[in-house]
């Protein structure tokens, strides 16, 4: 009876000291620093998922090689975001108490950052939002540990708005076609009331937000092609673009209406030629493997070829957001690190380097403002086949500066694009591009 | 709403009633002999998929004519359910056909994730598809809209097929009629002489080939991705609960007018679109529980 009560008492003393052991480590420098990512494995996200898990894996190996974080190996557990919010968050929670994970990538979807940004406050993990988009998050409440190291869906909206209205400045009308979701919904609230404010005469002819992951749009193509409208837009992406898309262009209404796809950078190469000319694309960033100012920088230039190589595929946005992720982190540690001179940070001085931190991923640098808010710039641009591409590529590609696109700090989204003047339009501030060929 | 318009929303409905009805179709049959509620259906559909936009993107790099699709897409689909349908009864369904039905119910369903796992490690998780078919067909202008031949003729016309070969199937031929004996009464079946496990093997490789076969059509227009088993499965139950379960005639009548519904919501009430479905379910199943189509006596198919 004593001995098992004795050896019961050394085991939880011994298991004890390994425990503050374990958390000493990590508030002096440790040799390995274990960050945890969620993203998409299973389920129709997983065609942004899948390929980011990859970048990660690609772009960790490559940071290791060149010495990790200060001398710490970066090691990554992977969470996967298919498996519904209530298991992520527990996931989330395992990780992070139970194996001593202070940094946190996450998530793509935002109805995941929603459930994990308070609970990464509670918990006291750096949080970096790798891939959501929704800009009610930062907007609504400021947080200590989670900021985002790309841009929001304003930026992304108003950016496609004024492209739109760069290339073709006179239609009358437009419809949408966007996933019955709170993306669908939102983009679509976010995209109207720019175009209210920038073009007050454009009439909405159609509504459509047929249900998230739908097979068919037989009918939806059917009832576009009797309104005729100008300009279709959607901001669907992964199986739900590529069949409209695909249908759309089977039946001709692509070659009737200007289609808008703010996020079909991701869906180019998939595609291929059913992607007919002239359609406008978003790429969510202004990441693109043929970027019109980096193409040729060897950074982007190495990393494309190396994924290409390991995936078979060009990266897409999710793989350029993971890459700024963790250049973001990097940034952050070693800014915190030289504020503390030389010394390994905690997590409260990581959270604080993090916001105002200036870093480059790929593509051109980001900042993230006091709100915790990246500020990246936009590409767009319109499809055009290419000798030695076996899918379209984008031209006449304009850059749109995201301080130009984004709701100022302490301001709301809805209510600021409301605000926005025509003169935008032809800022100065855009960047853009004359056709490869010109 | 103008006549015009009521003539295209009708259209537009019956090619998606057709691919409805051949999912339903499955699993109206396999529930019909068999009693089971078989949730790893929408596996089928998935798999019938991927396999035919393997064979599509094989046979258009081999330059094989799109014609021959025509043969090759019921192949893949017969093959899916010999193979799959085949290992999956003699493996599983065998041993539960006297089981509680909750059980039953698990069961199918922990056989559906396994098939969704499956896909993933076999097809991965990028998008497939393939439509050398369709763009081969063209396009027909009908009052000015732009429709496939596909979706026009196609669809509809194979689901037709099948409705009519399965029934006359069912009705005339040894191997119908005995599949009719043993859904009538499996006991009374065996003491006749029949062999009832065959019989069993073979209607749940027919469902698992239908809904494979409605996975290989509905590829030839849609992006395949990982999960869209599920979206069609949730679906095609809405049709066979409202036909009543066991229900050939019903189940389609029941994807017309699911079918149907969906497409007029979509000129006239868009924001219903997703719930138009259920809201038929609902209204049906709460004046006739049993569903539309279903007698009280033993017959079943």
């Amino acid at each position: 009876m004593f001995r098992s009560k004795f050896t019961r008492l050394a085991a939880l003393a011994a298991s004890a000291l390994v425990l503050t052991t374990g958390t000493h480590a990590q508030t002096g420098k440790p040799t390995e620093l274990k960050i945890g990512i969620t993203t998409f494995l299973s389920g129709p996200a997983s065609v942004f998922g899948v390929p980011a898990k990859h970048a990660a894996e690609l772009y960790i190996e490559q940071l290791n090689a060149a010495g990790g974080i200060n001398g710490a190996k970066i090691v990554p557990t992977f969470i996967d975001e298919g498996v519904g919010s209530d298991k992520l968050l527990s996931e989330y929670r395992r990780v992070v108490q139970e194996q001593g994970v202070r940094v946190m990538l996450a998530s793509i979807s935002s109805g995941s950052c929603n459930t994990i940004a308070p609970v990464a406050e509670d918990l006291k993990v750096m949080n970096i939002m790798w891939d959501c988009g929704t800009e009610k998050l930062l907007e609504d409440k400021r947080y200590r540990y989670v900021v985002r190291t790309q841009a929001n869906a304003t930026t992304e909206m108003v950016a496609s708005v004024l492209y739109l209205l760069r290339v073709k400045p006179d239609f009358k009308t437009i419809a949408v076609v966007n996933q019955d979701y709170a993306w669908g919904r939102d983009s679509w609230e976010l995209f109207s009331n720019t175009l209210k404010a920038l073009k007050p005469d454009v009439k909405v002819v159609a509504e459509l937000f047929p249900k998230f992951g739908a097979t068919d749009f037989s009918t939806e193509v059917s009832r576009l092609q009797a309104l005729r409208p100008d300009v279709i837009l959607s901001t669907s992406w992964g199986g739900d673009l590529d069949t409209f898309v695909r249908q759309s262009a089977q039946r001709g209404l692509i070659r009737n209406s200007l289609f808008v796809l703010p996020l079909a950078e991701s869906s180019l190469e998939r595609l291929g030629n059913s992607l007919p000319e002239g359609v406008i694309v978003g790429a969510r960033g202004d990441h693109y493997f043929l970027h019109p100012e980096l193409k040729d920088d060897p950074k982007l230039k190495n990393f494309v070829q190396k994924f290409k190589e390991k995936t078979g595929a060009y990266p897409i946005y999710s793989v350029y957001h993971m890459v700024q992720a963790l250049d973001g982190l990097v940034a952050g540690y070693d800014k915190a690190a030289k504020s503390n001179k030389g010394q390994w940070p905690s997590t409260e001085q990581l959270a604080d380097a993090m916001h105002g931190v200036e870093f480059r991923g790929l593509t051109r640098s980001v900042k993230i403002r006091e709100d915790g808010q990246g500020l990246e710039d936009q590409l767009l641009g319109v499809t055009r086949k290419a000798p030695g591409y076996a899918f379209p590529i984008l031209d006449k590609m304009a850059i749109y500066p995201a301080e130009l696109v984004t709701a100022p700090v302490g301001q709301k989204s809805p209510e600021w694009v409301k605000t926005l003047k025509p003169e935008i339009i032809n800022s100065p501030r855009i960047k853009t591009f004359a056709s490869a060929d010109k | 709403m103008n006549q015009e318009l009521f003539f295209l929303a009708i259209l537009d409905g019956l090619s998606y009633a057709a691919l409805l009805f051949l999912v339903a179709l499955g699993i109206t049959l396999v529930f019909g002999v068999m009693n089971i509620i078989n949730m790893a259906h929408g596996g089928f559909f998935a798999i019938g998929g991927y396999a035919a936009a393997s064979v599509g993107i094989w046979a258009a790099a081999a330059q094989v004519s799109p014609l021959w699709s025509f043969i090759m897409l019921p192949l893949v689909a017969i093959a899916v359910g010999a193979l799959f349908g085949g290992l999956m009864e003699t493996c599983l369904m065998r041993r539960i056909y006297d089981k509680d039905p909750v059980l039953q119910l698990l069961i199918t369903f922990a056989a559906f994730m396994i098939f969704e796992d499956l896909q993933r490690m076999i097809w991965g998780t990028q998008p497939y598809s393939v439509s050398e078919i369709v763009n081969y067909l063209g396009v027909a202008e009908v009052m000015g809209i732009t429709y496939t031949y596909y979706q026009l003729l196609v669809l509809p016309g194979v689901a037709l097929v099948v409705f009519f070969a399965l029934r006359y199937f069912l009705r005339r031929s040894l191997i119908g009629r005995q599949v009719v004996a043993v859904a009538h009464h499996r006991e009374v079946a065996t003491a006749m002489g029949i062999n009832v496990k065959r019989i069993c093997l073979l209607t749940f490789i027919a469902g698992s080939a239908l809904g494979a076969l409605g996975g290989a059509l509905a590829v030839q227009t849609t992006s395949w991705v990982a999960g869209i088993g599920a979206e069609m499965i949730v679906l095609s139950f809405a049709v066979v609960a409202t036909a009543g379960l066991g229900q050939i005639e019903g189940a389609l009548i029941a994807a017309i007018m699911i079918g149907l519904a969906r497409a007029f919501s979509v000129y006239l009430l868009p924001e219903l679109e997703v719930l138009v479905p259920y809201l038929i379910m609902t209204l049906v199943l709460l004046f006739r529980p049993q569903g539309l189509f279903s007698v009280a006596k033993a017959r079943r198919v």
